[in-house]
């Protein structure tokens, strides 16, 4: 080091040492190997990987593999190998911890948490090789265009549920904390169909909304209704949605208990659209179904009879009931329109995460009271403004901040946005009373 | 099925750290949503805030147990004014989504890898209670305390000593403080808002004052828990707010003794559940899997909040008349 003549010695020394990441190898190494130190092998898919200086295994690095609801911590054993056993087949993140690195090596660009995708065959191999060599990276600009396209995948699923969120809101004044619970319920009608019932697909799918949007008219009729007709508060409602919300959960972990399930398809092969975008068939079909249903649904309001009425009920209902609108008829149909989309949302959600879990809608179910708020509560088309904002923010964050505080920015927004314009992007002052 | 040790069970739940806790968060809700009629759903965020804190404290700072938990007061504080300034000029249901966001923002920043070092991730935070002295300071020789289902070792009777003699000041608190002019105003703010800004009366001031003396019972609430079993991400979810506004609104929103009650209802019914449902379950009696019968406590938990809405809003003490759900 007696040539160095800048204050940052340490920068210098790092500078032989240059970290060779490689993400997703398809076939991968041999992970689950004897000699590598592992944890979690019952669990039902792995992460594993090496870790290597000048292509000599360091032993006792520590790492931890952390994703929703799960963590855990690994040591590599003499040859530098480990393996993670991960419970759901996500996006998990993987840290090197810097501090047990051998005296003088270190990360160069301080960077050791990588994420890393469980593949198709359910192991997925993450190696930090620490030594000579070029680093493989995708520029920034692919990144983010690439984000940006999930993000618009992630956000019009948003839509679809907050859209029926919102008109639900405007027609009753409920803020329903259930509808996390309409959203698992889609998928859990598609795992019925498609899997337990072995209904090819392309029909389980639409059964699954039928039945959702049977499940939105049975909570009407036995629920709301009733509950309007005694003139119970919203608040109270508000705390029945909750109520509600805790037993429609509960009731779908005692059928298909806590384990994660997958759809026929779900891992269909991604292809390589352009620079760093590489979307499955599923995606872009998916993409597509929410655009059209969003269309249908925009003709439904803006051009049909009932659409013009739920839009008079969500300005004033008394007016519109003294105007001769069928109040009850349409809440009705918003009730089960807003089901059914929200079951649909669950089923693209499902193949989006992917799997199916009891507590899969209560996971975005701040996002979609998120894109509500920012839209501005009770408008449909800003609920969906606001769903595609958080989805693209939501995916789009993550190339700036760790990947588990992804959903934190969406959720900062939303405080933000009741701090500066509280009656959202298309709101009308006089709603936030 | 052995019924003695059901029953045994059951009854141990009368007193816990566990039911302590949540009477203190349950008090905390009482104040914000029974007395002001503020919709605070993130009373699991003042939780998570007042144990993390405390936590922190010691273990990374090396304060000494007792300021470790001042912090932690003080910490419910700050989280009270921040979350206070840009929701409580808002309607209700506005409130109820910033504070379920605001605690699942706490819970996720307590849960990032990024911060490690200091929140312990994943797997939370534990050993503060050594290192900070609190377990040094209990004054009671080791060996068993109590009768009955109630019987403790040392450490659980010094929770529960601590947890009750907390419990016991902040419920007079509250009722000192509803028996005052202060908590007139605060009354009347929540039964019409308008009316007490025309008296003169800084409406703001008065909802932020009630905001933060809750949200301190809340911070105290997950002190004492975190003086029983060790800090961990997983237990602040939305579903624990849900829970404690289930045994709030057991007891009755708008009273002192309510929520106490509430909290006791709430954890002997889930006590005798646990036991008694997976009991049934292995004696062949119901026809499900003991998982499932675990499960189904708390299918009953949100059935019985709905009943209790919809049945029963001003709890088993309430009064008809000091109704909270005006709007």
């Amino acid at each position: 080091m007696q040539f160095l003549d800048t204050a940052k010695p340490s920068r210098f020394m790092k500078f032989s040492l240059v970290i060779f990441t490689m993400l997703m190898l398809g076939l991968g190494l041999p992970s689950g190997s004897a000699q590598a130190d592992s944890v979690g092998e019952e669990l039902p898919f792995g992460v594993s990987g090496n870790v290597k200086v000048d292509g000599q295994g360091v032993e006792g690095v520590k790492l931890s593999v952390s994703g929703p609801g799960y963590s855990a911590n690994v040591e590599t054993d003499a040859n530098g190998q480990w393996f993670v056993g991960v419970p759901e087949r996500t996006n998990y993140s993987v840290t090197l911890d810097e501090s047990t690195l051998p005296e003088g090596i270190a990360v160069l660009d301080g960077e050791p948490v990588r994420e890393v995708e469980i593949g198709v065959g359910g192991r997925s191999v993450m190696n930090f090789f620490i030594g000579e060599g070029e680093r493989n990276t995708v520029s920034f600009g692919d990144q983010l265009v690439a984000r940006l396209i999930y993000g618009i995948n992630f956000g019009l699923m948003l839509g679809l549920a907050a859209v029926g969120l919102s008109l639900v809101f405007g027609t009753t004044g409920l803020s329903n904390f259930a509808h996390g619970e309409m959203v698992t319920f889609g998928a859990v009608a598609a795992l019925l169909f498609g899997v337990i019932l072995e209904v090819p697909i392309w029909a389980a799918i639409p059964l699954a909304v039928a039945l959702s949007a049977g499940f939105g008219w049975a909570m009407d009729a036995g629920l709301w209704r009733p509950l309007r007709k005694r003139g119970i508060g919203i608040v109270q409602l508000m705390i029945v949605s909750i109520g509600l919300s805790l037993t429609v959960r509960y009731v779908i972990q005692f059928f298909i208990g806590g384990d994660t399930q997958q759809l026929p398809g779900f891992d269909s092969p991604k292809i390589n659209l352009f620079g760093a975008v590489a979307l499955s068939a599923t995606d872009l079909i998916s993409m597509g179904i929410s655009i059209a249903v969003i269309l249908a649904f925009a003709y439904w309001l803006l051009r049909t009879q009932t659409g013009k009425a739920t839009r008079a009920i969500s300005d004033n209902p008394d007016l519109a009931e003294a105007s001769g609108i069928d109040v009850d008829k349409v809440v009705r149909i918003v009730w089960i329109l807003a089901s059914a989309m929200a079951g649909l949302a669950g089923v693209l959600w499902a193949y989006f995460r992917p799997g199916i879990k009891w507590d899969m809608g209560t996971q975005i179910l701040l996002l979609i009271f998120a894109a509500v708020t920012l839209g501005g509560l009770g408008t449909a088309f800003g609920a969906f403004l606001g769903a595609l904002i958080v989805g693209i923010l939501v995916e789009t964050s993550s190339l700036f901040i760790p990947a588990d505080l992804k959903y934190v920015g969406a959720l900062v927004v939303l405080i933000v946005v009741l701090l500066v314009r509280p009656q959202g992007l298309l709101g009308r002052k006089q709603r936030i009373g | 099925m052995d019924w003695g040790i059901i029953l045994n069970n059951t009854l141990a739940a009368i007193l816990t750290p566990t039911t302590l806790a949540f009477a203190l968060a349950a008090l905390g809700l009482a104040m914000h949503f029974g007395f002001a009629g503020l919709l605070n759903f993130g009373i699991a965020g003042f939780m998570a805030i007042g144990a993390y804190s405390y936590a922190i404290s010691v273990l990374t700072f090396g304060f000494p147990w007792w300021l470790a938990m001042l912090m932690g007061i003080v910490g419910s504080i700050l989280f009270a004014i921040l979350l206070g300034i840009p929701t409580l000029r808002l309607r209700g249901d506005y409130l109820a989504i910033a504070t379920i966001a605001a605690a699942e923002i706490a819970r996720l920043l307590f849960l990032t890898t990024s911060f490690t070092d200091v929140t312990g991730s994943a797997d939370g935070l534990f050993g503060y209670n050594n290192a900070g002295g609190f377990n040094d300071a209990n004054p009671f020789p080791p060996g068993s305390y109590g009768f009955g289902p109630w019987t403790y070792n040392r450490e659980t009777l010094w929770v529960v000593l601590f947890g009750l003699v907390v419990l016991a000041l902040c419920v007079w608190l509250l009722w000192a403080l509803m028996r005052s002019p202060w908590g007139r105003v605060i009354k009347g703010i929540r039964e019409d808002e308008d009316a007490i800004r025309a008296l003169g009366k800084n409406v703001f001031a008065y909802k932020m004052q009630a905001l933060i003396i809750g949200g301190v019972f809340g911070g105290l609430g997950g002190i004492v828990y975190a003086a029983f079993a060790n800090v961990s991400p997983g237990v602040y979810v939305t579903s624990l707010t849900f829970f404690i506004w289930t045994a709030l609104l057991l007891g009755g929103a708008a009273t002192v003794f309510g929520p106490v009650i509430g909290s006791i209802i709430f954890w002997v019914l889930q006590a005798f559940l646990s036991n008694v449902l997976p009991a049934l379950a292995t004696a062949g009696i119901l026809p499900i899997s003991s998982t499932q019968a675990s499960t189904l406590r708390f299918v009953l938990v949100g059935l019985g909040l709905m009943l209790l809405v919809i049945f029963r809003p001003q709890g088993i003490f309430g009064d008809k008349r000091e109704l909270t759900f005006v709007k």
